[in-house]
């Protein structure tokens, strides 16, 4: 058995086995562009938020420095290359800043309702019954509430209308997660009600093992195929009702941190008078951020399906004939005990074909 | 007049993620008028793309070249089909060729009635009046043998059976008269009884309609009995091509004769099941059974407001130590039942049902699950029986870690790796992950994890019928190797009369929730009492084109009587 021992098919490259870079290597086309642009708009996003601080050349909330006040609507200059609000803030400033309360918002509403979804779905998958049913009816009536409305109410509710941070942060991420709890809760449910019924979860309980051990081991870890997408649609959905919770009114004080939606709203005046400065750039942040985290949510979900993923045409009747029979050459020639020769020198890629090395 | 399709120096590519991979490599056949041609070969050998490229179905990530020259029924005209444009193709399906499916519940569209779709075909292509193509309809019906076929024709699929289904299939196939059908494993998904019917009903359109088949399929037996020219596929070549008695007679290529040799003949286990009960010990009647059914009765609760269906009904068996018992039947027979109620995983609704002395009939989880290390469980789909996540080192290993035997994977990893030796895989086979196996092999690593504890009791449901004939060979092989090595007691479940010879002791046959016959397989299959019996036996084509003539012959004499 030496010789099948050296004919093992060499571990997959780390780079082959790492979640989106293996997705980008395999994209082409079309797909590939849609992937490699949301890649770039949400790098760039992250980037931004991370550096803010060594980026931006003013902070958030500044209204003067030594040479005195910025001064109200400037238009762009060399001191202020996007111009100022209304408010005397520099917008460029305020639109690197806005990166980083837009993660926090993401990083709280996937937190919030991930987790609770995932294990409610899974429960009530696995289990079935009146607790199935109930949940099913409940998350059914929450489709009914509209987010921004529920977004509100809670911004109301942490901090009396009058947002800091973490109030303007967590009202739209709890709201958010009211209504993508279900989300996922319905994914992860119809995953579990199809996996429970795969032949190696009634094998593991011909085997005895208990519903914990089936349900951690055997069924959430396949069940998680689809988690990226929502994943995506979740976060910049987070962003948009942040940014219109601030558009309403009810966003964060400009002196607690910036925030685009905010922006936006105290440059609703300066549109109708020509100042076109103050709107166009934060707007444009949302635009983009939610633009490159949805591409990459969209490209990775076509390139997880088979069907939808697109693959390079080949020559006319090229490539080697794939080494599909189990046992090449022959059937029962080799007896039993005859494997050496028989199962050695296939490898296999990822997806199981085989291929002749 | 030239041959009805003649392929020529055929070669089909397709795009993978794994770059280009070719299914076809220099495929020459041709197909006379009145000739049915069988492509035989396991998955993946080329034949089904073959076939497809006849009728212009591949799907837009093949690339093909070489040369399918195709005539039509009178033979004043040919045609290449590789370089026909989507229209001209359409035109040419369904008058020069029509395909047969292997599903026939999926080949028909549920909403509409079976006429509507015989008619829908006749008026893509010909001008024809409403009132004349149902006529058509109507009298095509008829002469595929769907009885009544004036009311017929406005039933909807689901009121058909599965062969009568097959039947409508095959009247859309020659409604517009084409010279040649593509069959492609046109019996795989029909019972042996009526698959029978089928292969009678395909032997008809040879005869009376004059038309050329190419029929695919895996099964020797079919082919027996059905082809006149036989092309033996492997790895996208044609390694053998040769008239049917001939080809059985005195095969030349090594595969085909490795091919014949591995396909099982019903009567071979007889011999081996007289040894093996000439060596028990004389107590042996006396031990207590294993498994021990006594008016069993199995139910699945009926929708609102219907009564539920009854799958298993009145059934009565024991299987003792180191016995197997091999439980044959169609589907809908209810066999599959029995074994997951042995299982606990149906729930046993009467009767009594004894399983290592535990009773099933109302028995709780809790106090069942100690015993489940003692049996073990082999699924039919060798695909969906393993967790895509874990490597087959750690799915053998479950049963262990579950019933403490070992802490962790790779704690046992040590009893693993003798397991899979056992098994006859080499250990270093552990660290990867199912679907880097082939369709054996993970059907022996199966095999491997139902033996891990060592279990009084292994029910294996259809374990082979997923597989290529070669490959069922040797899982059969090393079944009873394993067997005959840990003296396991075992329910065997196939539909494939010849597959549970080769390993029962006994035999016990289903029919519709009841069990008609059983004894030993001598008796059995020797000398059945039975008429389902006796008619299920002689359904069975047999891999011999001279015997299966003389069987098809004895099958009209007992459909005549019965």
């Amino acid at each position: 058995m030496t010789d099948a021992i050296a004919t093992r098919p060499p571990k997959r490259l780390l780079r082959d086995r790492l979640p989106v870079v293996h997705q980008l290597r395999q994209s082409v086309g079309l797909q590939r562009g849609m992937l490699v642009a949301g890649l770039i708009l949400t790098g760039l996003f992250i980037f931004t938020a991370i550096f803010a601080p060594l980026l931006a050349p003013y902070g958030f909330n500044q209204l003067r420095d030594i040479d005195g006040p910025f001064g109200s609507q400037q238009p762009p200059s060399s001191a202020h290359p996007f111009g100022t609000t209304v408010g005397g803030y520099d917008v460029l400033s305020r639109t690197i800043w806005g990166t980083q309360t837009a993660l926090l918002v993401i990083i709280a509403a996937v937190v919030l309702s991930i987790f609770a979804g995932v294990f409610l779905g899974l429960v009530s998958g696995y289990f079935g019954g009146w607790l199935d049913r109930v949940l099913v009816v409940i998350c059914d009536a929450i489709y009914a509430f509209p987010s921004l409305l529920l977004a509100i109410v809670m911004a109301i509710v942490i901090s009396g209308g009058q947002s800091s941070l973490w109030g303007g942060v967590l009202a739209a991420a709890i709201s958010i997660s009211v209504v993508y709890i279900p989300q996922y809760f319905r994914v992860i449910r119809a995953e579990t009600v199809r996996i429970k019924a795969e032949a190696y979860v009634e094998s593991a309980k011909v085997l005895g093992a208990s519903n914990s051990r089936i349900m951690v081991r055997h069924v959430l870890r396949n069940a998680t195929r689809t988690l990226p997408l929502i994943f995506t649609l979740n976060s910049s959905e987070a962003i948009l009702t942040l940014a219109g919770l601030g558009f309403l009114g009810f966003g964060i004080e400009p002196t607690a941190a910036a925030e685009w939606g905010y922006d936006l709203n105290k440059a609703l005046a300066d549109v109708s008078s020509g100042i076109w400065w103050t709107a166009l750039y934060p707007g444009l942040a949302i635009v983009l951020t939610v633009l490159g985290i949805t591409l990459v949510g969209e490209s990775l979900n076509d390139l997880a399906d088979p069907r939808l993923r697109g693959r390079r045409r080949v020559a006319k009747a090229s490539g080697a004939v794939a080494e599909t029979s189990v046992v090449p050459g022959g059937t029962l020639i080799a007896g039993p005990g005859g494997l050496d020769g028989l199962e050695d020198g296939e490898s296999f890629e990822e997806h199981g074909i085989e291929v002749k090395s | 007049m030239s041959a009805l399709v003649r392929i020529e120096g055929l070669g089909v590519s397709f795009a993978t993620d794994a770059g280009p991979v070719k299914a076809v490599d220099d495929v020459t056949l041709s197909v006379e008028r009145g000739e049915v041609l069988a492509i035989v070969g396991e998955s993946g050998s080329g034949k089904t793309v073959t076939a497809k490229t006849i009728l212009g179905l591949l799907p837009s990530t093949a690339t093909t070249s070489g040369a399918v020259i195709l005539s039509n029924k009178a033979g004043t005209s040919e045609t290449d089909v590789v370089s026909l444009s989507k229209k001209e193709l359409r035109a040419i399906r369904g008058t020069d060729v029509a395909m047969v499916f292997q599903e026939p519940s999926t080949a028909l569209n549920p909403v509409f009635p079976v006429g509507w779709q015989i008619i829908e075909g006749l008026q893509a292509h010909s001008k024809i009046s409403r009132k004349e193509a149902r006529r058509k309809a109507i009298d095509i019906l008829g002469r595929v043998g769907i009885p009544d076929p004036e009311v017929r024709v406005d039933h909807y699929p689901h009121q058909f059976s599965g062969g009568q289904k097959q039947r409508v299939v095959i009247a859309m196939a020659l409604v517009l008269e084409p010279g040649l059908i593509v069959a492609d494993e046109p019996t795989t998904a029909l019972d042996v009884t009526v698959q029978a019917e089928i292969l009678d009903l395909l032997r008809r359109c040879r005869d009376e309609f004059g038309m050329g088949i190419v029929l695919i399929t895996h099964n020797m037996g079919v082919v027996a009995d059905l082809a006149d020219r036989v092309a033996v596929m492997y790895q996208g070549n044609v390694v053998e091509q040769a008239d049917v008695k001939t080809l059985f007679a005195s095969p030349q290529a090594d595969y085909t004769k490795a091919l014949l040799a591995a396909v099982p003949y019903v009567g071979h286990g007889t011999v081996t099941a007289e040894a093996r009960a000439a060596n028990r010990p004389a107590d042996w009647l006396e031990q207590a059974p294993v498994v021990e059914a006594r008016g069993l009765q199995i139910e699945y609760p009926g929708r609102f407001g219907r009564p539920p269906f009854r799958a298993v009904d009145g059934v009565d068996f024991v299987i003792r130590p180191g016995e197997v018992l091999g439980l044959v039947g169609e589907s809908g027979s209810g066999k599959t039942t029995i074994g997951r109620a042995i299982a606990g995983l149906t729930r046993v609704t009467g009767g009594s049902l004894q399983v290592l002395g535990h009773e099933m009939n109302g028995i709780r989880e809790r106090r069942f699950r100690p015993s489940r290390s003692r049996i073990g469980f082999v699924f039919q789909d060798p695909a969906s029986s393993f967790n895509p996540l874990l490597t087959i080192a750690e799915c053998v290993a479950e049963p262990l870690v579950i019933h403490g035997r070992a802490a962790d994977a790779s704690d046992a990893r040590q009893r693993v790796n003798e397991l899979l030796e056992a098994v006859q895989l080499p250990s270093a086979y552990g660290d990867r992950f199912p679907h880097e196996l082939s369709g054996g092999q993970r059907q022996r690593a199966s095999l491997a994890r139902a033996i891990a504890l060592e279990p009084e009791l292994l029910i294996a449901d259809e374990p082979t019928s997923a597989l290529d004939v070669s490959v069922q060979a040797r899982v059969l092989e090393l079944f009873a190797e394993l067997q005959r090595g840990f003296g396991f007691a075992s329910l065997f479940i196939s539909h494939d009369l010849a597959v549970v010879d080769i390993l029962a002791d006994r035999i016990a046959v289903m029919y519709r929730g009841h069990l008609v016959e059983g004894g030993t397989g001598a008796e059995v299959l020797g000398a059945p009492v039975d008429p389902y019996t006796k008619r299920l036996l002689a359904s069975l084509p047999v891999p011999d084109p001279v015997a299966q003539a003389e069987r098809r012959a004895e099958l009209r004499r007992i459909r005549e009587a019965g």
